[in-house]
């Protein structure tokens, strides 16, 4: 695999741009939140380009009626912000209206996890998984790399629903290098086939599980892993298939667990199926991290990094 | 018009609203969960706009893109607004008979799913900016249509209406009008009583929004301002402040500061129906 590192918002943003020449039905909003990539969009369409200022419930108010007018809608702020700080015009507006009228608004949350690992609690964003698949008619998309952002353009220009966009704040490695044969459609992609323990990952943890895995492979010890980034709607059928010969799988996912997170979405599945396969969940316990360091740090701090992982699934092996 | 058209017209006008007044109170009495007071002082602005003709529309293509959008921020305030959809054909009037019963589309407070609404309504602070993306929308594919919106003025309590009005002012939205059904009521008190707004017209001047002030309850006047403010165009979105009374046509709630709480029984609503003229 290559590993060209790019930050997914700007690999996105520059695609947008790129759409918005030929697509003269796109809106691209923020609330006051940039990136390099953004400045050319707005100087080339100031028409179609709108900072509504620091007011992210306005935000999500002002896509909803250029998106009821038939325009395609990014509104892109920081993501607890956007999730959280205007939660009820997601649901109202989005979330209740989509299942009347046809509304095609892609909330772009930028800072998922701890990207923004020394800003503090305020910034970092552990419940908007949880949050946003609870919310009927809301498709929750949470990428591990850029390739994924970049295959997403088409998904989000044709399924005129309200999606949320689940992007970390940090340039991450290239996971992907063949999207073409991507079906989001399915929600998730098997990148290692294991023995008997499989980790499900979201979002930047995909990356941390890769090292773990390649790393165990050369012990010969084989972990599979699949890495989900299609929260909902999800193919849960084909994703039982893939893990059903597995006796444990270990969700890992920068987010608060037992709360509705993308564990959450792999125990329903495993109760639904009343399997006997046993589920781990790693990622952050009922309390908030004041704790001041970088991502790597806090991800010691609190169970997260490679040797944490690597202890699970040995004690995990041990039970077997 | 002639000046004898005008005086018909509103004569007209006039009698609509004392039918829509009655009819409101007569959902009101088989659905005693809707909120009649707030939905009494909105009547005039409803017949102004909808059988005065300011507002354009097509009953029968609610979809039309050449329809002016009207978005009912104060939704609860808008049972007085069914007997009109249904006297105009957006669905049958046999439906008002089923207000708040099981299977209707008619609830207590209205949503989208009731053709004529263009939102979500029942929570407060939204409608204004979702017009703002109407406006904007409508002003990028160069169209003419207008965009109203009904806010109440215990609704200018939510912080998001006043994000709203900065962008609606510095976007220059002059095809959206918003009118303040200011009836000065919120649920538990006179809104001055409880953080006291008064007086909007300079807050909204400051905010570069055109400001008109009119007596809620009279149709020559809702009338007069709203057909002016729908043809000027100023680079300014506009305000106009309908002072109107919570409860109008009903005494009791008319001076009752808990009137938005407030059901009427069944032998009051027959008592005052015969008393409305």
């Amino acid at each position: 695999m290559t590993a060209e590192i790019k930050t997914t918002r700007d690999v996105f943003i520059e695609q947008i741009y790129n759409r918005m020449h030929e697509d003269e039905n796109i809106f691209f909003l923020c609330a006051d939140f940039g990136s390099p990539k953004l400045d050319a969009l707005r100087e080339k369409f100031p028409n179609r380009f709108i900072n509504v200022g620091i007011a992210e419930q306005n935000l999500i108010n002002v896509s909803t009626g250029l998106a009821l007018e038939g325009y395609t809608v990014y509104a892109y702020a920081i993501a607890p912000f956007l999730t959280m700080r205007a939660y009820e015009q997601i649901r109202v507006n989005l979330s209740l209206q989509a299942q009347l009228k046809e509304i095609n608004i892609n909330l772009i949350g930028v800072g998922a996890g701890l990207s923004y690992d020394v800003s503090g609690p305020t910034h970092h964003c552990l419940e908007d998984i949880s949050i946003m698949r609870t919310l009927p008619n809301m498709i929750v998309f949470s990428p591990s790399d850029w390739t994924l952002a970049q295959k997403f353009v088409d998904y989000s220009i044709n399924v005129k629903k309200p999606k949320y966009l689940r992007f970390d704040g940090k340039p991450v490695p290239q996971i992907y290098e063949d999207v073409d044969t991507i079906k989001f459609e399915n929600g998730f992609s098997e990148l290692f086939h294991g023995e008997k323990t499989c980790l499900i990952t979201t979002g930047y943890m995909t990356h941390k599980a890769i090292n773990v895995v390649k790393k165990l492979a050369d012990s010969n010890i084989l972990i599979g892993l699949i890495d989900v980034y299609l929260i909902k709607p999800f193919n849960e059928e084909l994703f039982f298939e893939t893990i059903k010969n597995y006796s444990h799988v270990i969700t890992i996912e920068e987010a608060f667990i037992n709360k509705g997170g993308l564990d959450g979405l792999i125990s329903k599945i495993l109760d639904n199926k009343s399997s006997n396969i046993r589920l781990k969940r790693m990622g952050f316990e009922d309390a908030y991290v004041f704790d001041i360091g970088s991502r790597e740090y806090l991800h010691k701090r609190n169970n997260l990094d490679e040797e944490s992982i690597n202890k699970i699934i040995k004690e995990l092996m041990e039970e077997n | 018009m002639s000046a004898t058209d005008t005086n018909n017209q509103m004569d007209l006008l006039r009698e609509k609203a004392i039918w829509v007044r009655k009819e409101t109170l007569k959902i009101h009495k088989i659905a005693p969960e809707t909120r009649i007071a707030s939905s009494l002082s909105a009547v005039e602005i409803f017949v102004v706009l909808y059988y005065g003709k300011i507002l354009k529309f097509d009953a029968k293509n609610i979809k039309w893109e050449g329809r002016d959008r009207f978005i009912i921020s104060k939704g609860h305030g808008a049972i007085s607004l069914y007997p009109i959809l249904a006297d105009l054909g957006y669905f049958d009037k046999n439906e008002l008979k089923n207000v708040c019963k099981e299977g209707t589309f008619l609830g207590g407070i209205p949503d989208s799913i009731i053709p004529g609404f263009e939102t979500i309504n029942g929570s407060l602070g939204h409608g204004l900016g979702v017009a703002c993306g109407i406006a904007l929308a409508l002003k990028r594919k160069k169209a003419k249509e207008m965009v109203f919106v009904l806010l109440g003025d215990g609704e200018l309590y939510e912080g998001s209406v006043w994000e709203a009005i900065m962008f609606a002012g510095e976007h220059k939205l002059d095809n959206l009008i918003l009118i303040l059904d200011n009836n000065q009521k919120c649920m538990l008190d006179y809104c001055k009583n409880i953080l006291d707004l008064e007086p909007h017209e300079e807050k909204f001047k400051a905010f570069k929004w055109d400001v008109r002030t009119v007596d809620g309850h009279d149709v020559n006047q809702l009338y007069d301002s709203l057909k002016m403010l729908k043809t000027e165009r100023n680079y300014k979105p506009k305000l106009l402040i309908a002072n109107t009374i919570k409860g109008k046509g009903v005494p009791s709630l008319e001076m009752d500061p808990l009137c938005h709480i407030k059901n009427l029984k069944p032998a009051e609503i027959d008592k005052i129906l015969v008393g409305l003229t």
